[in-house]
């Protein structure tokens, strides 16, 4: 016999539920932990490099970098003076919660007071996977241009900070700050802005400051 | 490469509530897609031909539901959807709006057999 059942279920429930494990995981170790995305080249991995410069005389942290392949990153991050466990998502356009979770169990978190998870680079597809980490945070660069807010929406809607990167490079191509700002606001109101150069280290303070408010 | 873990999500729900009700086929699948949610229709129709394949799913129609998303301007009290070229309300041009809903991305129902 033919029946309606009424469902009314998220799709990614599965995704959101194994996320509650992961922030559980990071609850229990007294780890606070940050998901930070953005797309390729906009300064993820230069911005945790800088990050663990200043940060790990002050604080232990781990970092876990997602990659479709290579381990140039975790490299990068190890070299930098952090504990570094890549995850090679092999054509994924996204770390999930269930690659976040499997990635914690090889890590022991004693002694870890930060984790910085590295997404994928990608302005699309994170945005809708939750990981169980305490914020996000958006990068936006100066040479992606000012119009990215209303391109991709989705991506500046759900984070809790953004820095923007590369502000060194302002005088060198075209970039309306009041334009971006505009469609920032509308998509998050009140969103905290770090705009900084990790090439220069200007600006990168204040987003020290942030981290260390916010763990 | 990400349809494919929603459209296994999609499948994972389906099933489980159809057998919770004890059917024997799934034959209309009823999604709701906001549009700020980024899922490509076409592409999660490609991966559920072939994984519904073999279950009582397989053959069941899908059905997508693209809900506009909405916007408020705090000025004017003006609701819209955003149109082409940016986010301004179209009635009087300010940015002082607000967004109120484009996230959904839920299964609403399935018609099912038993």
């Amino acid at each position: 016999m033919p029946k309606n059942l009424v469902i009314v279920e998220k799709i990614l429930s599965a995704n959101d539920r194994i996320a509650a494990e992961n922030r559980a995981i990071f609850d229990g170790a007294g780890v606070k932990a940050l998901n930070l995305m953005a797309s390729p080249g906009a300064g993820k991995t230069s911005l945790i490099e800088q990050t663990i410069r200043r940060l790990q005389p002050r604080m232990n942290l781990a970092i876990i970098d997602g990659d479709i392949a290579t381990n140039l990153d975790a490299d990068r991050a190890e070299a930098a003076g952090a504990l570094a466990i890549q995850i090679n998502t092999g054509g994924e356009c996204h770390l999930d919660a269930v690659m976040v979770n499997a990635a914690l169990k090889q890590m022991d978190l004693q002694g870890i007071r930060l984790v910085i998870v590295e997404n994928v680079g990608n302005l699309v597809c994170p945005a809708g996977f939750k990981l169980g980490t305490h914020k996000s945070v958006l990068i936006a660069s100066i040479p992606e241009g000012d119009d990215k807010p209303y391109k991709y929406p989705g991506m500046y809607r759900g984070v809790d900070a953004l820095v923007i990167n590369k502000i060194d490079l302002l005088p060198y191509v075209e970039f309306d700050m009041d334009y971006f700002r505009q469609g920032v606001e509308i998509l998050n109101p009140g969103l905290v802005s770090f705009p900084l150069s990790c090439k220069t280290g200007e600006g990168l303070d204040a987003w020290i400051d942030w981290i260390v408010e916010n763990t | 490469m990400h349809e494919l873990t929603v459209t296994e999500s999609i499948l994972e729900i389906a099933l489980r509530h159809a057998n919770e009700a004890k059917a024997t086929r799934i034959t209309n699948l009823y999604l709701v897609i906001g549009q700020f949610a980024s899922i490509v229709d076409d592409s999660v129709q490609f991966y559920w031909d072939i994984i519904s394949k073999e279950t009582i799913a397989e053959g069941a129609t899908l059905h997508f539901k693209r809900l506009p998303a909405t916007l408020h301007c705090r000025d004017c009290n003006q609701d819209y959807s955003p149109g082409s070229t940016g986010f301004s309300c179209p009635n009087c041009h300010s940015n002082h709006v607000q967004i109120v809903s484009g996230d959904e991305f839920y299964m609403e129902a399935i018609d099912v057999e038993s």
